[in-house]
């Protein structure tokens, strides 16, 4: 046989390019948090690529505080009957037993997420275990190339979640293309010390040099409010957003979930971003990130 | 085609694995370009409809205002490729889709959306594919579709047996339009989209 991809008459699941690829197949497309069918709904109307499923969006859970946990499988299972594109829920950070009870469900994707809280503080779960892919959150490369190395099919950067302010987002995404930037200039025996700092296996680390990009889809979350926003991290260098509390916390949910929608698809055109972002209503309200307590940054939670 | 012999060939670029495809088809020795606006569409000899989710690009078609001259160029003869999301708009009828969802349509079948499940049955296979040398296609079946039946002009390219009874197609043509279920332009190996690219030159060279 003439090509270099092994070939099988057996149908293999739970494969790295089916897990990967499912992330290809989201690119240029918005991801919304949904609290419940309703929302589940107006998100697919808007043209959501996939939803988010969770019990409170990040806005409610900084509110009420306490321990946040995996959502009640009822509610996950009547999104998933509500809407035919592809839906993702929150496992705690090394919460292996949440997954596997999120796998079960079948959930499209599986999101081990710094939003509920940790689990372990040593452990992230061993995402090659699943059938099911994984998407996890970074502040920077090394974080990225530790989570793909326990099988994250898809990195998102991390932001501040249900701040509505989208600094954060910003300056992890720019610390991640920053440093893969750096890695592109280096020689072959500067690796091996750049994979030391980083913290990442070696492999991993020459791959990211090499393509100069990761080797999985990387989308931005956490904090992002407005089209514009949207399209920021578009510009910066990101597949697709996440759009949390942004959309479900704002004035007219619809209205603001079909105008992200618009401006991450045309986000280097600034007339269709103007046009997008008219009349859309009051936005949420916001945090002031440089006021959050340190143990209120969920950005801090993982490792 | 203009002067020059090799085909200028868009992706469409709302939404979806587009970047792939642009790869593959640069590999398969076409010009290849992203397309968004109407405007663009004037400009290229024949599109790919990528891998994605069909109710966003069906929806962001509609409100740039593709779908219209896109039908028009699809029924002008214009060469059109689609994988998986891009299979589903060039059914004429489409099952478990949205109720309003909207094709672009041109190929006599009726695609059922989501039909291998969800992605916890997404799966990778080799595929029979006629008319390509060099044994099976490696096939990548991502929350995809098959095509529940087909009308008589369309010619069966690909299909998976299930056990010893179901069997589904997963590729098929119609005239200049060529449709699969599965995903190409994530394996590396590029005969499909050559294929598709003799479709094109085939078309414009009056052949």
């Amino acid at each position: 046989m003439s090509t270099n991809t092994p070939s099988s008459s057996q149908p293999a699941v739970g494969t790295a390019r089916v897990k990967r690829g499912m992330a290809e197949q989201l690119k240029g497309g918005v991801i919304m948090d949904v609290v419940n069918a309703e929302q589940a709904k107006i998100a697919e109307d808007a043209g959501a690529v996939a939803v988010m499923a969770l019990e409170r969006v990040p806005a409610d859970i900084r509110k009420d505080g306490g321990v946040a946990r995996m959502s009640d499988p009822n509610m996950i299972e009547e999104i998933i009957d509500a809407v035919s594109i592809p839906v993702m829920a929150k496992s705690r950070i090394g919460h292996f037993v949440e997954a596997q009870v999120l796998q079960a469900l079948g959930v499209d994707y599986i999101d081990e997420s710094e939003v509920l809280t940790p689990a372990d503080e040593v452990n992230h779960s061993d995402k090659w275990a699943f059938t099911t892919p994984f998407v996890c959150g970074a502040t920077n490369l090394g974080e990225a190339l530790r989570r793909i190395a326990e099988g994250a099919a898809m990195i998102r950067s991390k932001g501040e979640a249900g701040t509505g302010n989208v600094v954060e987002a910003v300056r992890h995404l720019r610390q991640i293309k920053g440093e893969i930037a750096k890695l592109r200039g280096y020689d072959n025996n500067e690796l091996y010390a750049a994979a030391k700092e980083l913290r990442a296996p070696y492999e991993l680390v020459a791959e990211v040099a090499e393509l100069g990009k990761l080797p999985v889809v990387l989308f931005s979350a956490g904090g992002v409010a407005t089209p514009a926003d949207a399209a920021l991290m578009r510009q910066l260098g990101a597949e697709g957003v996440f759009v949390g509390s942004g959309i479900f916390k704002s004035g007219d949910p619809a209205k603001r979930a079909a105008a992200i929608v618009k401006a991450t698809t045309f986000y280097d055109d600034p007339k269709i971003i103007a046009d997008a972002s008219r009349n859309l209503g009051e936005a949420m309200v916001g945090i002031n990130c440089d006021t959050l307590p340190e143990t209120e940054r969920y950005a801090n939670r993982g490792w | 085609m203009s002067s020059s012999s090799t085909p200028v060939i868009g992706v469409l670029a709302l939404q979806g694995d587009v970047r792939e495809h642009l790869v593959a088809l640069a590999e398969a020795d076409a010009l290849a370009r992203p397309v968004r606006r109407p405007e663009e569409l004037a400009e290229i000899d024949a599109l790919v409809i990528p891998g994605g989710e069909s109710t966003t690009m069906s929806k962001l078609a509609l409100l740039f205002g593709v779908m219209e001259p896109l039908r028009a160029r699809v029924a002008a003869g214009m060469p059109v490729y689609g994988t998986c999301a891009g299979m589903i708009m060039l059914a004429d009828k489409i099952l478990d889709g949205r109720d309003d969802q909207e094709t672009v349509g041109g190929i006599d079948m009726v695609v059922r959306r989501n039909a291998f499940g969800r992605q916890n049955e997404s799966f990778e296979q080799g595929v029979a594919f006629t008319g390509l040398e060099g044994g099976d296609v490696h096939g990548v079946f991502i929350r995809a579709p098959w095509v529940e039946s087909v009308g008589a002009g369309v010619e069966i390219l690909a299909s998976l047996h299930e056990g010893t009874e179901a069997e589904h197609i997963v590729a098929v043509r119609q005239g200049n339009l060529l449709a699969t279920s599965f995903h190409p332009e994530l394996t590396g190996d590029h005969r499909v989209h050559a294929f598709f690219v003799e479709m094109v030159r085939a078309v414009s060279h009056g052949g």
